[in-house]
């Protein structure tokens, strides 16, 4: 058996349980004290994360967050990564971070009703990345698509830094009822434990460990490690557990993920203070010949936990005999306050759960990385682009920026006949509450371009840019998910980067007053051969709720001779921009979101939509206005015409106005009549306003000084550009 | 007036359809597990969209063995309507009630978009309401779409008139989601009532979910109800 422990953690491990652990022991003990378990370099820092707020029933701790839509009505909602399974077997790691997420949010007792992906990949000019973008693609649509659960939104970058190491974030939401809800927890001594789903083999054991260690040329051989993921049996499961929890015969239920049944039984039992006894002899497996800790740790796919009420057994087996479905009753809750496991009758593991789930935090080193001396603060442009229509052509092709239907069109994005709004219409997803006037927007993000800059400001604009886009459709932001995604924390330099991205990520939580209601932290994405680790990235994914359907606002321009605004303030930041990266290299000041200037902006375009002055609303980030603007273009079909000089600045360089990616700001447009009304709810709320030009049925974009003209692009040709910017790297 | 939506293990758009039956059109409609399927209790039934069976072996073949297809088969014998949509539609062709086979899309990917179709006829179940050659509005979603069968089976599909649907250009994009024969979308049977397609009328009968709002799909539901009533 490999052990992963330090000897000083095997020396603490022996002090908390006084004595020498067992092998079964020692196996269960190895996986919950890995990394991806046990949170133990990130424990100390995520406590600054604020999780409280008025609307969350449930927070960080359990499988997912919950939060409350009133009416009776609750969202569970969370984002994981699948990182280092995706990088080996990208099909299968995919999917099976699909089938992941969607086990937490059922096991609450909600129905799982979206998915949102959020990717990363080395540039597609390579085989290799080809090859992981498409198959991650395949494995995120066969297994959402199969298990009839909408793909509805996400984002992607490409940048060498994730070619090793791509990232595979995947976020659900569900839907649910606050009296309904069931939580991970074992509470009452003699309830039942049944083992429900998929049965247990060798795939998937270490998968913890495996994902605690960063990639290296050995790594195809951790290929066992993947888990392997069958969606048929998932919407089985999906269906059956429904059935079952609406007996109300449920009292605790958990899905088994990483550290498989150890992790199951001991953060269950821990959560309620009381012990649990499994017989493992009882469960059903695939292969013969498992050592009974393979048992104990083995991820196996589409496997639940159930903690039944025993005079409601009978009903709920009959219920997963409907179903089809495997199921071995294994054990009982006790109140002994250990886990206990056995085989042929004898004793063969006992453990307090606390040694499991509590294990010691690491204070880890922190340096600043030497990396970032180098950059240059000043931006100056070192290649200028032919002219300033070139530019926007060029940027739209980037496959960071340009249409993302490649990937959007393999998803079964209107299953549940949910969606409101689709990949593509709007900043985020809007789906709605069947039989309610009620939605919820959600959308995921961070520009790891700015956060390798500025790991602070980074994440803080993350936070923003997230919300940003939920506001937009015109919702109200009520919590956040994150799922950090960092190299090695025992490099002091990453660990820097951890730091610093928490830091940024609290600032605007707390300015914003938005809970964090659950999160991921995923270590040790880094090459060892060229010792390059992911730039840092916690993919913040934002939930909002919109109170009545007919506030849903979208982002193509409506109507020729509307009005064309700018809410919020571009300052000279074009550090980091895709403009700065595709012309000149990374460098120079990254844009710094404020918490005042953003909730400024926020309020009054949230407002605004509100009363009904907005036809159309788009957000302010990858690539400026220049491309916020050509995208409302490319959407609706309408052209504009823009006078940069009218814009809120503190710069006039022209490539700073069309490019520059500050916070804060949205674009918006609007009959001409409600112009005065909008600009006035701006004032009322602080915010930076300007009325800075006309829709049109020219057919295309053109931006002016005063009167000089200094770019004009055809709608036609930016559609072709931005329509290519990925496809022409397909096939 | 009672309808049936049959459960497969694996079915995924039977709660929307049977939302739009129960919610929207005011019909008893029942979700009825496959194993449990009667047809003396209903005077239609719906195949719904999904993955039976995961689409192991091909998309419908193992929910075309179900007992419930021996239950369907009497009921159409008996001339009551039936609709199989998307993954209905394939179980309909793999238990030999409708003709021909639907295979991979010709871009080898699952396609989930909104289509434009036209009604090529209104002698069926599903089009008795609506107007011939009229345009329609729906999403499709499916891998295993696209419409083959024999050359002297494309010729009896038109000279019976058993094409229903077909996917109609409407602007530059590629019309045709999956490179089916003919352009075909939805055929039905000899007897006009068992109608098969492949787009999503569940997905596109209320505006408010629908991009340009249409509510086209609506409309054979209703067409459904009402060739139910004779």
């Amino acid at each position: 058996m490999k052990i992963n422990l330090t000897s000083n953690e095997l020396n603490q491990v022996k002090i908390l349980l006084g004595r020498e652990p067992n092998i079964v022991e020692l196996g269960m003990i190895d996986v919950m004290w890995s990394e991806h378990c046990s949170y133990k370099s990130s424990k100390l820092e995520l406590k600054k994360i604020p999780t409280k707020g008025r609307r969350v029933i449930v927070g960080p701790g359990f499988d997912s967050g919950i939060v409350d839509l009133g009416d009776g009505d609750v969202v569970a909602f969370k984002i994981e990564s699948h990182n280092h399974p995706s990088a080996i077997d990208p099909y299968n790691g995919a999917a099976t971070g699909i089938g992941g997420i969607i086990r937490d949010i059922l096991c609450t007792n909600c129905r799982p009703i979206a998915l949102l992906d959020s990717l990363r990949f080395g540039k597609l000019e390579k085989g290799h990345n080809r090859w992981l973008f498409q198959n991650v693609i395949r494995g995120i649509a066969d297994y959402g698509n199969c298990c009839g659960i909408p793909t509805v939104a996400g984002e992607i970058e490409f940048d060498p830094s994730f070619e090793r190491n791509c990232l595979v974030n995947v976020a659900c939401s569900g839907i649910g009822k606050k009296e309904n809800i069931v939580l991970g927890k074992m509470e009452n001594p003699g309830d039942i434990l049944v083992l429900l789903g998929g049965s247990t083999g060798r795939d998937g054991i270490h998968g913890v460990t495996f994902a605690s260690k960063t990639i290296d040329e050995r790594s195809e051989e951790d290929r066992p490690s993947v888990q392997v993921g069958d969606p048929f049996m998932k919407k089985i499961v999906i269906e059956a557990t429904l059935e079952a929890l609406s007996t109300r015969y449920v009292r605790g239920l958990k899905d088994l993920g990483g550290g498989g049944l150890t992790c199951a039984l001991s953060e269950m039992s821990d959560k309620g203070g009381v012990g649990a006894e499994i017989n493992i002899d009882k469960i059903h497996i695939r292969e013969a010949d498992m050592a009974p800790f393979e048992l104990m740790i083995s991820e196996s796919q589409e496997r639940m936990l159930f903690v039944i009420k025993p005079e409601g057994l009978n009903k709920i087996l009959k219920i997963f005999d409907k179903w089809e479905i495997k199921y071995s009753i294994i054990g009982k809750v006790t109140n002994t306050k250990k886990v206990v496991v056995k085989k042929d009758k004898q004793i063969i593991a006992s453990l307090p759960p606390k040694i499991l789930t509590e294990v010691p935090p690491i204070r880890r080193k922190s340096r600043k990385p030497n990396y970032l001396k180098k950059f240059p603060k000043k931006f100056e442009l070192k290649q200028k682009p032919k002219n300033l229509s070139q530019a926007i052509y060029e940027l739209l092709m980037m496959p960071t920026i340009a249409s993302k239907q490649y990937i959007y069109q393999q998803y079964d994005h209107e299953v549940g006949i949910r969606t409101v709004i689709r990949p593509g219409e709007a900043d985020a997803a809007v789906l709605r509450i069947l039989g309610k006037n009620k939605a919820i927007a959600m959308k995921t993000d961070c520009n790891s371009f700015h956060t390798y800059l500025d790991p602070y400001y980074g994440h803080a604009g993350a936070v923003a840019e997230s919300i940003r886009n939920i506001v937009v459709t015109g919702a109200e932001p009520i919590a956040i998910a994150d799922c950090c995604n960092f190299g090695n924390p025992e490099n002091p330099e990453v660990f820097w980067q951890f730091k610093r991205s928490i830091d940024g990520l609290s600032y605007m939580l707390n300015g914003l007053d938005i809970p964090c209601i659950g999160g991921n932290v995923s270590f040790y994405n880094e090459d060892e051969r060229t010792s390059t680790a992911v730039k840092p990235t916690i993919v913040i994914a934002a939930l909002g709720l919109i109170d009545d359907l007919n506030h849903i606002t979208t982002l193509g321009l409506k109507e020729s001779n509307q009005a064309i605004i700018i809410i919020g303030k571009t300052y000279n930041e074009i550090g980091g921009s895709q403009f700065s990266i595709r012309f000149n290299g990374i460098g120079g000041k990254v844009a710094n979101a404020k918490h005042d200037r953003e909730k400024a902006s926020m309020n009054a375009v949230l407002s605004s939509i509100r009363k009904g002055y907005i036809t159309a609303s788009h957000d302010c980030s990858k690539g400026g206005l220049a491309i916020a603007l050509a995208k409302m273009a490319i959407n609706g079909g309408f052209g504009a015409i823009v006078d940069i000089k009218k814009i809120p600045k503190t710069s006039m360089n022209p490539y700073e106005l069309l490019f520059s990616e500050s916070h804060g700001r949205f674009i918006v447009s609007s009959r001409i009549e409600d112009v005065g009304k909008i600009l006035k709810i701006c004032k009322d709320n602080n915010a930076s306003v300007s009325l800075i030009g006309k829709t049109n049925d020219e057919g295309t974009i053109k931006f002016s000084i005063g009167k000089e003209t200094i770019a004009n692009c055809e709608i036609k040709k930016m559609r072709k550009c931005w329509k290519n910017g990925i496809q022409k790297y397909i096939n | 007036m009672r309808a049936a939506v049959i459960q497969f293990p694996g079915s995924n758009c039977d709660y929307d359809v049977l939302y739009v039956l129960n919610k929207q059109l005011g019909i008893k409609a029942d979700l009825v597990w496959h194993r449990y399927f009667r047809h003396n209790n209903y005077d239609f039934a719906i195949l719904p969209g999904g993955f039976s069976y995961g689409d192991y072996l091909r998309a419908g073949a193992i929910a075309a063995q179900s007992p419930a297809m021996r239950e369907l088969k009497e009921m159409v014998n008996e001339g009551k309507a039936v609709l199989g949509i998307c993954n209905g539609f394939q179980i309909l062709v793999e238990s030999g009630i409708l003709p021909g086979a639907l295979l991979m899309n010709d871009c080898l990917t699952f396609v989930c978009k909104w289509v434009t179709l036209q009604v090529s006829s209104n002698k069926s179940s599903a089009t008795t309401l609506i107007q011939k050659d009229k345009i329609l509005r729906m999403p499709v979603a499916h891998s295993e779409g696209r419409y083959v069968n024999e050359k002297h089976g494309i010729k009896e599909l038109y000279e019976n008139e058993q094409i229903i649907f077909k996917y109609v250009c409407n602007s530059t994009d590629d019309f045709n989601p999956n490179g089916s024969m003919e352009n075909i979308a939805g055929i039905c049977n000899l007897e006009r009532n068992v109608v098969g397609l492949m787009p999503h009328p569940e997905r596109a009968s209320e505006s408010a979910i629908s991009p340009q709002c249409s509510n086209d799909g609506l409309m054979i539901f209703e067409s459904m109800i009402e060739y139910s009533k004779k």
